[in-house]
């Protein structure tokens, strides 16, 4: 007789099926019959403190392993907590199954508690979403949740289930075979247009890489270095895409854009080619769009193309997957001369970089600056760590900073730039690759939204490190009402009102350290290294007035890149 | 300058809202937009005419939808285009043989006969929509109803033949 079992049975096991290890999220009312099980599941629940916290879990859980994450949470408020973490994915094109409890089908519509339109809500927040009707969907939802998830441009994808459903039986079947006829994701690009983006190539003098999180998500950073040796040409790697390719490697410039060094920023601007792969001309990396690179011609490398042609034209569109596409050109490099060794362009680019290098200056006296943490964090840890960042100036440092060498090894909220993404994201991160040393790197007004995640961490044994680099402010925004409001701060600090965050971490159930002197910050680092059963702190009190630079201003040309308070003075003004 | 395109989606609950939706979110106009069955119950077909210069845009996004199948975008005179209006005209007894005679020409017929008024239903190409109403607004028009624009791609074998003929 074939096997008779609940909705809510039905959906844990389809969630087995999907090889789910674990699972993010919190019960309630509406998906509770999903929770009972749970506790006879394989699969693992790390239990959040915050439907968000959840949400980012499993993006970075996603990120760490390249592997779908999943968030499981209740309907009404449950369900609108999720949706920052939903649009966040959204934005970076992170793999996230959402399961949502939802109302009774018969309450639908009539404002029952904990109600909400998750259905309506959600859908500009993720790249497919589905309104249940019958427990024997369930199977089949879940499993085209995965697929839509991970394959294509990858994306958030919400199942929203009544609780009615969970209750109602259904005799188990396996899911079929997926039914999408309008998803058709392209996989290689067309073969006249990989030999056209090449004569592109060979006839340029100034050609610069231009990579973006798609090589990531594909999994194509072998194929880039390959490539990119191959034809000799200089990368820049956007912030979605630091670790795509070594940043020891001589061939990469970092990371251009509004907080991108002097070098990569410049190269992309007097570029006569970009070779764009899995980017997407967002304004952090363009600016003024009217005034980026005006001499470059374009080759578009993109798996949805819907995102070539959408801020800049594309001379040569390639719509496919960076992996397949990367492996399509080499096959036509080897048809061709090899590659030039474009001596007049590389002179250029050295001499900005020995012009213009990232610099900073730390005081033995003090106070400490952020920088200096985040390279004595590198030494110490050898670079062998994955970093997670939340949003704002200390993300920009870290990603400038920080030497990244592998993909996967740097998480952060780039599109959307949610505060309050790392330590979340961090202990996703870390769930997913055990073996690998997390540290957060956040800042105080990040750490104040999700902190208390932290509690996470420690009840489900998931030692995640945090630099807290604490300069008692909203920093980036306190850094633009210094640059565009003549220093009229307001609301943008945080001090005297901070709490105590080495103690905040200790209450939470972790260890709390604190840096106040720049010849403390090794020895605390070193400290931290040596607790690995539960989740360690530090918070490092820094220069509340450090900026960061370089900078082009929001809307601006990168011709006018700033690499200092008193050159964006001299920028700003030009009398 | 208005296009018309044809999105084959899927008839699954919602797909409307799914369209509607990334319009919205996308920032693009709709001119109107209509929906019904097709000759295939598991697909339904939606007419939209849209506004301004990004189509490209438009259809890449309409693609980006799950539950859409296919996008067709309608080059000027490629399509049959039909649409319907109901307009209710003041008449009042002196000039009502006027308005009918008008009506007669410009192929619309009389479905509502009131004491002040009358309701015509015209049907037919936009142009002639437009024409009729034009006609119609020296009278006063007192109320209008009209249902977005319908089409089809013409039978291109059947349009060649026939301009051979011509």
């Amino acid at each position: 007789m074939p096997e008779q079992i609940t909705g809510a049975q039905a959906l844990i096991r389809s969630l087995e099926h999907e090889g789910v290890e674990i699972v993010f999220g919190m019960p309630g009312g509406a998906i509770l019959k999903a929770y009972d099980p749970i506790i006879e599941s394989p699969i693992r629940h790390v239990l959040a403190r915050h439907e968000q916290g959840a949400g980012h879990m499993a993006s970075g859980y996603a990120h760490a392993t390249g592997r779908v994450g999943v968030a499981m949470v209740t309907s009404g408020p449950a369900a609108t907590n999720l949706l920052t973490a939903l649009q966040d994915a959204y934005m970076d094109s992170v793999p996230v199954v959402a399961i949502t409890g939802q109302v009774a089908t018969t309450s639908i519509g009539n404002d029952a508690f904990q109600e909400a339109h998750t259905w309506g809500m959600s859908m500009p927040a993720t790249k497919h979403n589905t309104l249940l009707t019958s427990v024997e969907e369930i199977p089949d939802a879940v499993r085209e949740a995965f697929h839509l998830a991970s394959t294509g441009r990858k994306g958030p994808v919400l199942i929203d289930i009544p609780k009615d459903l969970l209750a109602d039986t259904m005799t188990w079947h396996r899911p079929g075979e997926i039914k999408l006829p309008g998803y058709k994701p392209a996989v290689k690009g067309h073969p006249r247009q990989v030999k056209a983006a090449f004569d592109l190539i060979d006839a340029s003098e100034r050609p610069v890489l231009y990579i973006g999180g798609g090589v990531v998500a594909a999994g194509a950073t072998d194929e880039l270095k390959e490539f990119a040796e191959r034809i000799n040409v200089p990368m820049v790697t956007t912030l979605m895409a630091r670790g795509a390719f070594p940043d020891s490697h001589p061939l990469n410039l970092g990371m251009p854009g509004m907080h991108g060094n002097y070098t990569a920023t410049t190269a992309l601007q007097r570029s006569d080619l970009l070779i764009t792969i899995g980017a997407r001309f967002d304004d952090r990396i363009t600016g003024d769009p009217k005034h980026f690179a005006t001499e470059a011609k374009v080759i578009h490398v993109d798996v949805d193309p819907a995102e070539i042609g959408k801020i800049r034209f594309a001379d040569v569109p390639i719509v496919g997957d960076a992996k397949a596409v990367l492996g399509q050109l080499l096959a036509e490099a080897e048809k061709r001369d090899p590659a030039p060794s474009r001596r007049p362009w590389f002179a250029t680019i050295e001499e900005w970089q020995a012009v213009y290098p990232l610099a900073y200056e730390q005081d033995p006296d003090g106070p400490i600056q952020q920088q200096f943490v985040i390279e004595e964090l590198h030494r110490i840890t050898g670079g062998d760590a994955t970093i997670v960042a939340g949003v704002g100036q200390h993300q920009m440092w870290a990603s400038q900073f920080w030497g990244f060498e592998e993909p996967r090894r740097w998480i952060n909220s780039g599109g959307l730039g949610t505060m309050g993404y790392a330590i979340p994201a961090a202990i996703g991160a870390k769930v997913g690759t055990p073996d690998e040393l997390v540290w957060a790197i956040d800042g105080d007004g990040c750490f104040q939204m999700t902190g208390t995640e932290m509690i996470t961490a420690a009840v489900e044994h998931i030692p995640i490190k945090v630099a807290l680099l604490n300069n008692e402010s909203l920093g980036m925004v306190k850094q633009w009402q210094h640059l565009f409001y003549d220093g009229r701060l307001s609301e943008t600090e945080l001090h005297p009102h901070t709490p105590d965050f080495a103690k905040f971490a200790e209450a939470c159930g972790g260890t709390g350290l604190r840096a106040d002197h720049p010849s403390e910050v090794a020895g605390v680092i070193e400290q931290a290294m040596s607790i690995n059963d539960r989740p360690v702190l530090i918070e490092f009190r820094c220069d509340p007035e450090a900026m960061i630079f370089p900078m082009v201003p929001a809307g601006g040309s990168n011709d006018d890149i700033a690499m200092s308070r008193e050159d964006f003075m001299s920028v700003e003004d030009p009398t | 300058m208005k296009h018309i395109i044809a999105v084959l989606v899927e008839n699954k609950p919602g797909v409307l809202a799914r369209v509607s939706t990334m319009f919205a979110r996308r920032g693009f106009n709709i001119h109107s937009l209509t929906v019904g069955p097709t000759e295939d119950p598991t697909l339904s077909r939606m007419t939209v005419v849209v506004d301004g210069p990004e189509m490209e845009q438009i259809v890449k996004q309409l693609y980006k939808l799950v539950h859409t199948v296919k996008v067709t975008e309608f080059e000027p005179g490629t399509a049959v285009e039909r649409e319907l209006m109901l307009v209710r005209v003041k008449a009042d007894p002196k000039r009502r043989g006027e308005i009918l005679d008008a009506a007669r020409v410009s192929e619309a017929r009389a479905v509502d006969v009131g004491a002040a008024t009358i309701t015509f239903e015209v049907v037919g190409p936009p142009e002639r929509l437009a024409d009729f109403l034009q006609l119609m607004s020296t009278y006063g028009v007192v109320a209008l109803a009209k249902s977005g624009r319908i089409a089809l791609a013409k039978d291109q074998k059947t349009s060649k033949k026939q301009l051979k003929s011509a």
